[in-house]
């Protein structure tokens, strides 16, 4: 056998807080009495079920408080796309069954949990879903969503803050235009945990799906708020678990983790959006000033305030990710890169974006670690990368 | 990387020698349903190229060339059968895809190599030029579809694995451990997806599956063929035509859609012209010369006199006539073994 020494890393620069997280070491250190001190099943009798059982009861206590709910409204689930699909499957099948809905409205620039649920409810079970229109910044007008309530509208949902182009949807307003017509309202608000306001009775929101990995929580671990008085089927079923809305033996320590790393987001996400938006500012001034035939996606400033994105005429967007990873900097672009695929994201298209530029995005998401001069050597380079990609 | 042995063990070489060592991989295209059995680019075997890049300890990128390779190479392939000739797609695939669009982006990542797991080899001549030599292991020599390359390409292309045998880079996987080491390959054209490239013809092109007669040199009517794509120059088996001698696949009369056959005696060429020649030198040579001359990548030499024609045509005069030679495929000329160039056979 020939031993290889791994290749030395350059140092690289994370500029993907949008895509996950490292985890805080305060929730690393709230999780770990979980995995062997603490190790008991919470459906169990004994006493070991019981401290584990305390342990998640106080952390769905942890997550009411910042949502400004109920406990009992607080469901964990592994991730915010299982949130996501609980919430779009669980909400349609009991608005069929209860009344008769087939109707849902959903936005166009939905997450692929939302939007592909949404697809495989029209195509395989007979749900008629209609597309919200959205204006050159991916926002949802609420009088769209006045408009087409109808009285068989099973669910909407309109996601809170766009992951690929981080504009903030004013889920107020939707929220209380289905609030006054009965029809329940969900947001996947999975990249807004760790900025925004999450208080569910401000918002109008039904439902509202969280990850905790996005806000420096473990991955595996999502909850979803559903507001007392709304119905939804189980898409897991098995145990009583979760009120019965979710089977299986819960993942305390992660639970813990996603409670710990929610309420240090939301205790702190002044001082971390202080942080970060001059990073943004930053980002967004020097590129769209430096770099010819670019254009930011999402709007300018109902954004995350963490979330700079871009598209850059006639660059393969792919090959660009490439480039910058080599030169050392990880971020992400709209599409789902990993296998090549060149095609531009929906969500992309859906801005009324030409191909040639909706090819060339770029996503820079910033966070806890970044620090100013980071952003700087990243942004002495970034014009010479482009210009050097659209030489290809 | 295609997740095969040969171009992991060419990574795994060029880590060890010290090299940064990026891993790229090309998606190319596959027929809209098939995407799990092209050969070279399955899921399977992106996830296999991932695993021996994470076991190498570098970065791994998808290239998708989907377009570029169904534009360039699935078509001319289609189009070359429609117009009768036996087309090379590797040979396509190398000029357009690997050695093009491949090359540029691996430069625009200020790569200053391109290395893939080719059994050939580059090496310096003395005038600074360089020179594509054949692979130590002649069987597996690959030489011949990498003709296409010039002084350019050659100047960024390393193959790693071109000084050793087959059996001693299998042997190669299992000492760096990699997951690929018993790996079978598949000589198959990457897109068929195991299919017989007739049938894949048939929904492609209508022109060259329709039937026809088969004659002989004078012109009688032997028997019917089942459209002229189906056959290559000096084929003799499944002519299903009843003859007291052997009968041989003469030319394809493509204007008239007639398969022309004959007997032995009617068979075998001693001449050939070639276009779109490359030198890899960069010039042409001046004066006709001497050379082992291969009519098909897996033919054995033969030996001739090769004329340089204006600037992209030879001519290549054989000591003995060949049965097979066949237009579409190249004809590539050797001094030994460095690669001179070759061209497109009419």
């Amino acid at each position: 056998m020939i031993e290889i020494d791994p290749q030395k890393l350059v140092k690289k620069t994370y500029l993907d807080y949008a895509a996950t997280t490292p985890v805080d070491s305060r929730v690393l250190e709230a999780m770990l009495p979980y995995f062997q001190q603490s190790f008991g099943n919470p459906s169990s009798v004994h006493t070991y079920g019981q401290k584990a059982e305390a342990a998640l009861e106080e952390a769905r206590e942890v997550v009411a408080r910042h949502l400004n709910c109920i406990p009992e409204e607080v469901i964990f689930t592994s991730c915010g796309s299982e949130s996501d699909n609980l919430a779009i499957r669980g909400v349609s099948f009991a608005a069929l069954q209860q009344r008769g809905a087939r109707h849902l409205l959903v936005s166009p620039v939905e997450h692929p949990a939302v939007a592909k649920t949404a697809r495989q409810l029209a195509n395989y079970y007979g749900f008629d879903v209609e597309w919200l229109p959205v204006d050159e910044f991916g926002r949802v007008n609420p009088n769209e969503v006045a408009k087409r309530l109808r009285s068989n509208t099973a669910l909407v949902s309109v996601i809170y803050a766009n992951n690929e182009i981080g504009t903030v949807n004013p889920i107020a307003q939707i929220g209380s235009i289905c609030r006054n017509h009965g029809i329940p309202f969900h947001t996947d608000a999975v990249q807004a945990g760790a900025y925004l306001s999450m208080d569910v009775a401000e918002l109008n929101v039904d439902l509202m799906s969280i990850g905790a990995h996005k806000f420096y929580g473990p991955k595996g671990v999502g909850a979803l708020y559903v507001r007392k008085g709304i119905t939804l089927l189980p898409s897991q079923t098995g145990g009583e678990q979760e009120f019965g809305l979710r089977a299986g033996t819960h993942n305390i320590p992660y639970i813990v983790g996603l409670a710990k790393a929610f309420d240090i987001a939301q205790v702190e996400k002044e001082e971390r959006s202080d942080r970060v938006l001059p990073l943004r500012i930053q980002l967004i001034g020097r590129i769209l000033e430096e770099i010819p035939y670019s254009q930011l996606t999402g709007h300018p400033v109902q954004r995350l305030p963490n979330h700079a994105s871009f598209v850059f005429k006639g660059v393969d967007g792919n090959a660009l990710l490439m480039a910058l990873d080599v030169a050392g900097y990880a971020c992400s672009s709209g599409s789902a890169c990993k296998t090549g695929d060149p095609e531009p994201s929906d969500v992309l298209m859906a801005l009324g974006l030409p191909r040639e530029w909706a090819l060339g995005s770029l996503r820079v998401t910033v966070g806890n670690q970044t620090t100013a001069d980071e952003i700087k050597a990243f942004l002495d380079i970034l014009p010479e990368i482009i210009a050097r990609m659209r030489k290809i | 990387m295609s997740g095969g042995v040969d171009s992991s063990v060419a990574a795994a070489l060029l880590v060890h020698q010290g090299y940064e060592v990026i891993g790229m991989m090309l998606r190319l295209w596959t027929e809209p349903g098939k995407e799990g059995s092209n050969r070279c680019c399955t899921p399977e075997a992106m996830a296999l190229a991932r695993r021996v890049c994470a076991r190498l300890g570098i970065p791994f990128y998808a290239i998708d060339a989907q377009e570029v390779f169904y534009n360039q190479v699935v078509t001319s392939f289609i189009d070359g059968y429609a117009q009768g000739i036996t087309p090379n797609p590797c040979l396509v695939c190398n000029r357009q895809v690997r050695w093009d669009f491949l090359l540029k982006r691996a430069l625009a990542l200020e790569a200053d190599y391109m290395a893939t797991g080719h059994y050939a080899r580059a090496s310096h001549a003395q005038n600074d030029s360089i020179c594509l030599m054949r692979a130590v292991d002649r069987q597996k020599d690959q030489s011949y579809v990498l003709h296409v390359l010039d002084q350019e390409q050659l100047s960024h292309a390393l193959f790693p694995i071109g000084e050793f045998t087959k059996p001693q880079v299998r042997q190669l996987a299992r000492d760096y451990t990699l997951p690929v080491a018993d790996r079978q390959e598949s000589q198959d054209l990457c897109f068929l997806a195991d299919e017989d490239y007739r049938e894949f013809l048939k929904r492609y092109s209508l022109s060259s599956s329709t039937r026809g007669p088969i004659q002989n040199l004078r012109g009688k009517i032997l028997g019917t063929h089942q459209g002229l794509a189906s056959y290559t120059i000096g084929q003799r088996k499944g002519l299903g035509i009843a003859s007291p001698q052997p009968m041989y696949v003469l030319r394809k009369d493509i204007e008239n859609n007639i398969l022309i056959v004959g007997g032995q005696e009617e068979l075998g060429i001693k001449e050939l012209i070639a276009c779109e020649v490359n030198w890899i030198s960069g010039t042409a040579p001046a004066s006709p010369f001497r050379a082992q001359v291969k009519i098909r990548y897996k033919a054995s030499d033969a030996w001739g006199k090769v004329f340089s024609l204006g600037e992209n045509d030879a001519r290549v005069l054989f000591d003995e006539p060949l049965r097979d030679i066949t237009p579409g495929q190249a004809a590539v000329f050797y001094e030994g073994d460095v690669c001179l160039g070759g061209g497109i056979i009419q």
